[in-house]
């Protein structure tokens, strides 16, 4: 039998004859969450050196603010994505949770417990039926949540009559998440600290849990998944019935943040919490990256609007900007999984 | 990097021919449409023994190993673990009956590091409240474990559990792969064509591997197309043709040539 008298370190052994390009590439590769790190420092930098008013207390703390809905939804993004899967619909489920949520609210004298639970339920119920599309109809997510993108919003639309609820009209507690209270002098929103928590209970969940290195494992190579023991299909539910949880979560904060529910907002958001996730370092090709990586690349986007608006360009700038972004993110990863191979 | 001592050639356990097989096949049969993968296939694997499977592509080398492992259900024959039946739906079943398989595909995940995929699909969650409530794996003792492991079979190139499978050589995954199906006291470890990927130096080690299995008592299949690895490792070679066992033989008793000869049918055992 041998000893372990073997070379000191085994990384070695790979990391010396490399080039510092490919060697920072290596280290990319390793810490996905490396890149919109250092992109948002960056970027911060940037702007707040265009514009002194950008670093203002009261301008970082409305950064937060503006991120937290689109931040929410990307949470619940990365896990779809990172089981190499897409959803289009995230930001019609939560649209549509938020009109239950607030029809519920306002109309019926329920309690506001009742119409959170009810919100609930249809997020659930919404990310089951993508679950389903895509584990027993063999759908893929693409298809499956660009049917289901449509067909959440017409029937928003159709049990709202289009017709937005105002803040107002709904019990303080649908609106509690769009309260702030001052942190070291930022103010910070209940919703952005709800944000916070999901991501630090996906953190947690994604590192720490066999369940988490499921999600990983089926999105890197479902047959390899399977051969190791996994039931794929029931990792896959479960992911879209948990993203499903978050985004009604997100309504909630969006109801909160726009303090109304609307049937016509929030459509764009699908977009965005895509690029969040991208921008975070998580591969669209699945299997790869880390849930703080989306909330950094949410708050690159954030800072990036935000920062563009104060320089006074016109919002189709900031639209340019965050194309520009997503295909520079997306082209860095392709490079990044090229190390070995 | 370890180098392998050749010097422990051939201490070929004797095989007791009563003894009863660890893991027996009766009449498998499997179909593909009308493509017959296996056409009435029996095999025994004896206690401690290193049992070779060789054939020609496409004469249902994997197909056997698929069925003895779960990963496919026959169409027709049985299986018997101990002298018991056994029915694998699903390669759970059969890994959860002791029978760890290394596949021709590598099942590894490549994102995940080495300890990760040790434990994959067996994860081990912490005591008390942290593991049955919030269900937290035990991160730090598997990969205590994982490195024992490892040690134990003599993979010293692969110290640090925490690297990305991605990041190793083919080697190096192979490895990986083999101390997975070889790690927690599996009964019968079956690796599919595991050096066929490797340079000659990779495969040496995967050889010494199967070697330090057998040592430990576990019986191993092999499946191969390296005619020397097979006769240098094997106790007993069951030759495979066209979907049935052409015939059982030992590196002792036929040379290379001949078993090529059954193999392809220019002979009979
Ligand atoms: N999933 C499958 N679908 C259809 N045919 C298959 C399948 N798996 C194996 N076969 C066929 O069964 C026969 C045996 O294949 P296989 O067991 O892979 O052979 P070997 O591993 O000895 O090369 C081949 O003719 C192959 O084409
Ligand atoms: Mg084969």
């Amino acid at each position: 039998m041998t000893t372990t008298t073997a070379t000191a370190d085994p990384a070695a052994e790979f990391l010396d004859r490399r080039s510092p390009l490919e060697r920072a590439r290596g280290v990319l590769h390793r810490y996905p969450a490396l890149s919109p790190a250092i992109v948002l420092v960056l970027s911060v930098i940037v702007f707040g050196l265009l514009n002194d008013r950008f670093l203002a207390l009261s301008n970082l703390s409305l950064i937060t603010q503006q991120v937290a809905v689109v931040g929410t939804l990307a949470a619940a993004q990365t896990l779809i994505i990172l089981t190499a899967g897409i959803d289009l619909s995230v930001g019609a489920v939560m649209v549509l949770a938020s009109m239950v949520m607030a029809q519920v609210a306002s109309g019926s004298g329920a309690p506001p417990v009742l119409a959170l639970a009810f919100g609930l339920l249809v997020g659930m119920a919404c990310g089951g039926l993508n679950g389903f599309l895509v584990t027993r109809l063999k759908l893929p997510p693409f298809i499956a949540t660009l049917g289901t993108f449509n067909v959440f919003t017409a029937i928003a639309l159709l049990y709202s009559r289009g017709a937005t609820v105002r803040g107002g009209d709904m019990p303080a507690v649908m609106t509690w998440t769009g309260t702030t209270f001052p942190v070291f002098g930022v103010r910070v929103s209940t919703g952005v600290l709800l944000m916070l928590g999901a991501y630090l209970v996906l953190a947690v969940a994604l590192s720490r849990t066999a369940w988490g290195k499921h999600v990983y494992a089926v999105g890197d190579d479902k047959d390899a998944a399977r051969l190791s023991g996994i039931s794929v299909n029931r990792v896959l539910l479960s992911v879209y019935l948990t993203a499903g949880v978050i985004l009604a979560l997100a309504a909630w904060i969006q109801i909160g943040r726009a303090n109304a529910a609307s049937p016509n907002v929030g459509v764009d958001m699908n977009l965005d919490s895509i690029t969040a996730v991208v921008i975070g370092g998580t591969s669209l090709f699945g299997g790869r990256g880390v849930i703080w990586g989306t909330l950094l690349g949410a708050l690159i986007v954030g800072v990036f609007r935000n920062g563009l608006s104060l320089a006074g360009l016109d919002v189709l700038y900031q639209t340019l900007a965050v194309g520009i972004l997503v295909i520079v993110a997306v082209s860095l990863d392709q490079w990044i999984r090229k190390v070995r191979k | 990097m370890t180098t392998i001592d050749d010097t422990s050639t051939a201490g070929t356990p004797a095989v007791v021919p009563d003894a009863t097989p660890v893991l027996q096949a009766r009449g498998l049969v499997k179909t593909f449409g009308r493509v017959v993968g296996l056409d009435g296939v029996d095999l025994d694997l004896y206690p401690g023994e290193v049992l070779a499977i060789i054939g020609d592509n496409g004469a249902g080398k994997s197909t056997l190993v698929k069925c003895l492992t779960g990963a496919e259900t026959p169409d027709q024959g049985e299986i018997l673990l101990d002298g018991n039946k056994v029915h694998f739906k699903r390669p759970q079943d059969a890994r959860a009956a002791g029978i760890e398989t290394v596949y021709q595909t590598l099942a590894v995940s490549p994102s995940l590091d080495i300890a990760s995929n040790l434990f994959l699909g067996r994860e081990v969650r912490r005591p008390g409240f942290l593991g049955t409530v919030l269900r937290l794996t035990d991160r730090a003792g598997m990969r205590e474990s994982a490195r024992r492991e490892l040690r134990e079979l003599g993979i010293s190139t692969l110290q640090d559990v925490t690297v990305p499978v991605e990041n190793l050589s083919g080697g190096q995954r192979q490895a990986v792969a083999v101390a997975r199906a070889a790690a927690f006291g599996s009964k019968v470890v079956v690796l599919d064509e595991p050096t066929a990927a490797l340079g000659v130096r990779e495969s040496g080690q995967v050889l010494e591997l199967v070697r330090t299995l057998r040592d430990k008592g576990v019986p191993v299949i092999i499946i191969s197309h390296n005619m020397p690895h097979v006769f240098e490792i094997a106790d007993r070679i069951h030759v495979q043709r066209l979907g049935r066992c052409a015939a059982t033989i030992t590196p002792q008793s036929h040379t290379m040539t001949e078993a090529v000869a059954i193999m392809t049918g220019a002979a009979q055992a």
